[in-house]
């Protein structure tokens, strides 16, 4: 069986956003491969490891520095990369064309994608990338079994969580609680460097973008920050509430 | 024409089918708007809708009772590509977030996430939604025959209901077979409001000391308010409260009028899923918590003594 993990390069969420010309600036800033995918790596790693036969295959597209965040996947255990490379920002939908194309040509059986990745606060390309292969997908998985063909899991609906079976091919998406992704050892992180990422341009995928981004700002709330002691409990607590009732007006 | 996909939960019209409502009044099309009911043994539901728009379309069978996103997508998009629908309107709901891309690939469409803003401006619709974590609102326009949109709970007041009841018309859809099969369901019934449609919501985080803690202060403050109750990833992962109450980047997103924050310090993550809160109130022992700097009110101190204080001063 083939497995792909969709990769995406973003700020580390402990870093501060900064924004110049109209977009996010990203230089200068620690850029890591999104947390969300790296459960989507771990969880290929650990289907392998609990018996299944598998290639997995990290897939980024992306301009030249995202093939750290490949690397990082390979060196977690990933066998082989695939980066697409490109300056051109392409959103959920155009983007899920060219992971569906590469997923075909690939013969893949099972891709892990990011529930809602860092960057982009999407929710959008796995499940769009399941409807170009014909797939059923399960998404926010926070657990996963494969049993013969079939995935034995569990995710979270609109309220509350669902057991879940679906058979292969399918697209699962990930979630924080699936998993505790390993960190690379020294070793693996030399082997790693050996290992093929293979590199393609996009014009191959025939895809444009769908949205237009016309610019991004950082909008602030200004808050009142009134800030009370709490050293008398009684008389803060009282004071509270009653600026909540009388000058905010949001309390009965 | 737009389409709007009304949501419903325990046999009401959702708060966001309301909102939806809105979103698509403040649209420039002709042929007016329509709500499209998918479920089973919805008649209520689609009176409900019949209040908020001018025809509404029921697809009302058995194979409906349960949500399922290649179900659902195959019956928006068959009804959106019928009706020659230009807008597509879905609520930002995790299902709707779920299924929605299928319908736009399916439609070869445009998808526009969770926005909140959506401005017609000569036949380009325009939307704001956030990104990187919420910290960043980004400006996106589309222009095409049929644009999908998904748009964030909260961030259009809800359209108040007609006294004319708009015309109802059955539908039969063609529907795909099920493949995800749910075994089994885990629902949290709280007796409270939802989290995303609460005006008030009181969240607790490892500052609340133990899970008795939480209950005693979180959920004491909540049933004093009426509200709805939140939880950090922290306490989530502790096995202190279920997944469902979890607020933040891995969680829900809520913009409540008041968000009150009992022993949170604020990380990113947790921030990204209440930092549009009308109003943010904190209370917390440590005075340079993160959470502070985005506070309205908030007291530096002891939830123990401060919470039940509050509860207290409540109920006089």
């Amino acid at each position: 069986m083939r497995i792909l993990t969709l990769i995406r390069q973003v700020l580390d969420a402990e870093e501060s956003v900064r924004v110049r010309n109209g977009v996010v600036e990203l230089e200068g800033s620690k850029l890591v491969m999104d947390t969300m995918d790296e459960y989507g790596v771990e969880e290929a790693l650990r289907l392998r490891e609990s018996g299944a036969e598998a290639e997995i295959v990290a897939v980024a597209v992306g301009p030249a520095r995202a093939e750290e965040a490949v690397r990082t996947a390979l060196a977690m255990g990933a066998d082989r990369g695939i980066h697409v490379v490109t300056d051109v920002t392409l959103d959920a939908i155009a983007l899920s064309s060219v992971m569906a194309q590469i997923a075909k040509a690939e013969g893949a059986e099972l891709i892990f994608c990011g529930g809602q990745e860092a960057d982009w606060d999407s929710q959008a390309l796995g499940a769009a990338t399941a409807e170009r292969l014909g797939w059923p997908q399960a998404t926010w998985t926070s657990a996963l079994e494969l049993k013969g063909t079939t995935l034995v899991g569990k995710h979270e609906a609109d309220e509350g969580s669902e057991s879940f079976e679906v058979a292969l091919p399918a697209v699962v998406t990930t979630q924080q609680g699936l998993n505790e992704p390993r960190y690379p050892t020294l070793p693996n992180i030399m082997k790693s460097k050996k290992k093929e990422i293979r590199k393609e341009t996009l014009e191959n995928y025939g895809v444009a973008a769908k949205v237009k981004v016309n610019g991004v700002e950082i909008q602030v709330k200004e808050r009142l920050k009134k800030i009370l002691d709490g050293k008398d409990a009684a008389g803060a607590a009282a004071q509270l509430v009653k600026m909540l009732r009388e000058d905010a007006g949001v309390i009965g | 024409m737009i389409l709007i996909v009304a949501e419903h939960a325990n046999g009401k019209l959702s708060k966001s089918a309301y909102e939806l409502a809105t979103a698509a009044r403040g649209l420039k099309r002709e042929g007016g708007v329509t709500a499209l009911v998918l479920g089973s043994g919805v008649a209520s539901v689609a009176g409900a809708a019949a209040l908020i728009a001018d025809q509404v379309l029921v697809a009302d069978s058995a194979e409906l009772a349960q949500y399922d996103a290649e179900v659902w997508s195959a019956a928006v998009a068959q009804i959106a590509a019928e009706g020659e629908a230009e807008v597509v309107l879905i609520a930002g709901s995790r299902s709707g977030r779920e299924y929605s891309p299928r319908v736009a690939v399916k439609l070869d469409a445009p998808l526009l996430e969770d926005v909140t803003s959506l401005k017609d401006e000569s036949g380009v619709l325009h939307a704001e939604h956030y990104t990187f974590l919420t910290r960043v609102t980004e400006r996106v326009e589309a222009k095409a025959a049929v644009v999908v949109v998904t748009v964030k709970a909260g961030a259009f007041a809800p359209a108040a209901a007609g006294t004319t009841a708009a015309e109802q018309f059955d539908v039969d859809l063609e529907l795909p077979k099920r493949r995800l099969v749910v075994t089994g369901s885990t629902k949290e019934k709280t007796g409270r409001i939802a989290l995303t449609e609460a005006d008030i919501v009181v969240s607790g985080g490892r500052g609340v000391g133990t899970p008795e803690g939480f209950v005693q202060l979180v959920e004491g403050l909540a049933d004093q308010l009426g509200a709805a109750v939140g939880a950090t990833r922290a306490v989530v992962d502790a096995g202190w409260r279920p997944y469902s109450e979890q607020v933040g980047q891995t969680g829900k997103t809520v913009q409540p009028k008041v968000y009150i924050a009992v022993g949170i310090s604020g990380a990113v993550q947790h921030l990204s899923g209440m930092n549009k809160s009308k109003c943010i109130v904190a209370i917390n022992k440590d005075g340079d918590a993160p959470i502070f700097k985005i506070a309205d009110y908030g007291i530096v101190g002891d939830v123990k003594e401060i919470v039940p204080a509050m509860i207290q001063e409540l109920r006089k």
